[in-house]
């Protein structure tokens, strides 16, 4: 029914257009069809409300006849593209079916009482294919999956609605009286939950896209406020302390090391873990100090309760500040490794080194931050380091085996 | 010494200018390209020693190179270079046939350094990239297939370990009491291993440990 897509949009531009039968597309004499697109609607709706029509007294057939006089021909070229016959077998189907239905109950020859459901059924089929614009494009695609898709919903209303009327037969005898209303009310309900049923479907699906936009939305904001916040406000920080080389390659080291963060690093708890807590901790005096710090983490363990794990922790950020303050090295190492029943922790520079005996021992906080701080939670510290080789503080700890 | 002969594949301009004015004299640029189809045409034209790669680039980025050139035979090689240090690209570069790995934010006579070792055919491992191959063939104690592809040794562990606390291979070789040339070897057999192990769980862990 690509068709369809022509005939809308010319109807757009002139509103007062013909009612014309197109050639294309057309089951029967293309009247639905013309009409449809004159109504904006789906072609499917005008051709279930023609066949439900001609159910009651054969409103609808009249009505086809008379439309189809009135209204000329689409000029078309060339040879008349052939007809779908097994749509057309389809609403012939349903059309039949519901003769039947009305033979059985007797309700067609109470036309009063059919009208209702009859204009009923109309009006929801209109309001089903208004509420979903998706399955439209979907018709308009692939019109004839879509077809068979409905005819199985169609069918399966259709053996409701029969079954439902062979029961009433069957017990009219004693419920002669109650029957008829009985019989509608099973019809109605019957009749609009098949009808209502991808009306719903359609409302939830759109429902849902309207969500998935909304968070994608979301994301786009929070992207946006991401990179405003901080890239932005960075650089511009940038340009106006351009003159002092050290502090903008503090900045960019600290802005590249969020970014990082944000964007590779799963979002994690830097109190809950060793190596995020290592992370932590270097990304930290890195700020302070201006220093490079490499860290690179192998293995993981959660905190210890009793804070041995913790006191490590304190012992290499002493260990980085001191390399940061007066190794003069321009970047340092740090190496965290958790294997078996071991913590360690490697902070390393290649800075200037120092002569360790000659070091009085209270100084660089070596003896009581480090060493000290280690020994009294059952860990140890070396430090090795020699003028002009660099220095490099190493921690061990003890971990209880997950 | 001779002087080797490099191609840099990037497609930030301002990159390339920058590492070609950092290089030493040791070094000279034969040439750039900023994508796939340029990369691979210039590596053809001008049979470079060594080719710097760029892991992210449009068109199928550095693995793409890799792929279009190692799979037909050519003996160049590469050296990747990223401002990524996710695993899944440094990981997937090394397996692609890479034979080093170092960050964007290198100095220029690291750089240099690395060049000169891949091109004389060693391996050069920045400590991150130790990490996580230690991380890789530690994390699992799934029966591996080929013992002697899918496991470290010792001396490969100690090595990588060294790497990864920041020491030059001068460093190590002088803590472990071996000469320079075995570190390199140790460290080429190593990546002969991470490219030729057939762990599926290498690329797994990589892909699943997206840390920096």
């Amino acid at each position: 029914m690509a068709d369809q897509k022509t005939l809308a949009e010319p109807g757009g531009d002139a509103p007062y257009r013909r009612l014309m039968r197109p050639m294309e597309g057309r089951l029967l004499g293309g009247v639905a069809q013309g009409l449809a697109a004159q109504l904006k609607l789906d072609p499917v709706v005008i051709r279930l409300m023609f066949v439900l029509l001609s159910v009651v007294e054969g409103v609808g057939v009249v009505a086809y006849a008379v439309l189809w006089m009135i209204s000329p021909r689409e000029p078309y070229e060339g040879r008349p593209p052939a007809r779908d016959w097994s749509q057309l077998a389809a609403f012939s189907a349903i059309g039949v079916a519901l003769l039947a239905f009305g033979w059985l109950t007797g309700a067609s020859k109470g036309g009063i009482g059919v009208l209702p459901f009859a204009v009923g059924g109309i009006g929801a089929l209109i309001l089903w294919q208004q509420a979903d614009p998706e399955r439209r494009k979907g018709w308009v695609s692939g019109a004839t999956t879509s077809i068979r898709k409905n005819r199985a919903r169609t069918l399966l209303g259709v053996a409701l609605v029969v079954g439902g009327a062979a029961g009433f037969l069957v017990i009219e005898g004693r419920l002669a009286e109650a029957g008829q209303g009985l019989l509608f009310t099973a019809v109605v309900v019957g009749g609009l939950a098949v009808i209502a049923a991808p009306w719903l479907a359609g409302l939830w699906k759109e429902l849902q896209l309207e969500r998935r936009e909304r968070i994608r939305q979301e994301e786009r904001a929070e992207v946006a406020a991401m990179i405003h916040d901080s890239v932005l406000h960075t650089l511009t920080i940038i340009q106006r302390v351009a003159h002092d080389p050290r502090e903008v390659s503090r900045l960019a080291r600290a802005q590249e090391r969020d970014l990082r963060n944000w964007l590779y690093q799963p979002a994690q708890d830097a109190d809950a873990t060793l190596a995020a807590a290592v992370r932590r901790i270097a990304a930290e005096e890195e700020d302070a100090h201006g220093v490079a710090i490499e860290v690179v983490c192998v293995g993981d363990v959660e905190l210890d309760a009793e804070g041995r794990l913790a006191a490590m922790l304190k012992a290499s950020r002493q260990a980085m500040v001191n390399a940061a303050k007066y190794s003069g090295s321009p970047s340092i190492s740090v190496y965290a490794e958790v294997e078996g029943e071991e913590a360690t922790i490697f902070v390393k520079d290649r800075g200037k080194g120092f002569d360790l005996d000659a070091v009085p021992a209270d100084r660089m906080g070596i003896r009581e931050s480090i060493v000290g701080r280690m020994e009294r939670h059952g860990g140890t510290a070396r430090v090795r380091t020699e003028p002009g080789e660099g220095t490099e503080v190493m921690l061990t700890m003890k971990v209880a085996k997950e | 010494m001779n002087v080797i002969r490099v191609l840099i594949v990037d497609d930030h301009r301002l990159f390339r200018s920058g590492v070609r004015a950092e290089l030493g004299d040791s070094i000279q640029v034969v040439g750039e390209a900023e994508d796939v189809e340029t990369a691979v045409r210039a590596i053809s034209e001008l049979q470079p020693d060594v080719v710097l790669l760029d892991v992210h680039m449009p068109g199928g980025g550095g693995q793409e190179v890799l792929r279009r050139v190692l799979g037909s035979g050519s003996q160049v090689r590469f050296l990747a270079l990223s401002v990524s240090d996710a695993a899944e690209d440094v990981i997937g570069v090394i397996r692609g046939g890479a034979r080093g790995y170092v960050t964007k934010n290198i100095s220029g006579r690291e750089l240099t350094d690395a060049i000169r070792r891949v091109a004389e055919g060693d391996a050069v491992f920045s400590p991150r990239l130790a990490g996580f191959v230690l991380d890789a063939f530690a994390s699992s104690e799934a029966p591996s297939i080929d013992p002697e592809l899918d496991s470290l040794t010792q001396r490969e562990r100690e090595v990588l370990r060294l790497i990864a606390r920041g020491y030059a291979y001068k460093e190590i070789a002088k803590e472990l009491f071996i000469s320079v040339k075995t570190v390199e070897t140790h460290v080429s057999s190593v990546l002969r291993k991470l490219q030729l192990s057939n762990r599926h769980e290498l690329s797994r862990w990589a892909t699943a440990r997206r840390l920096v």
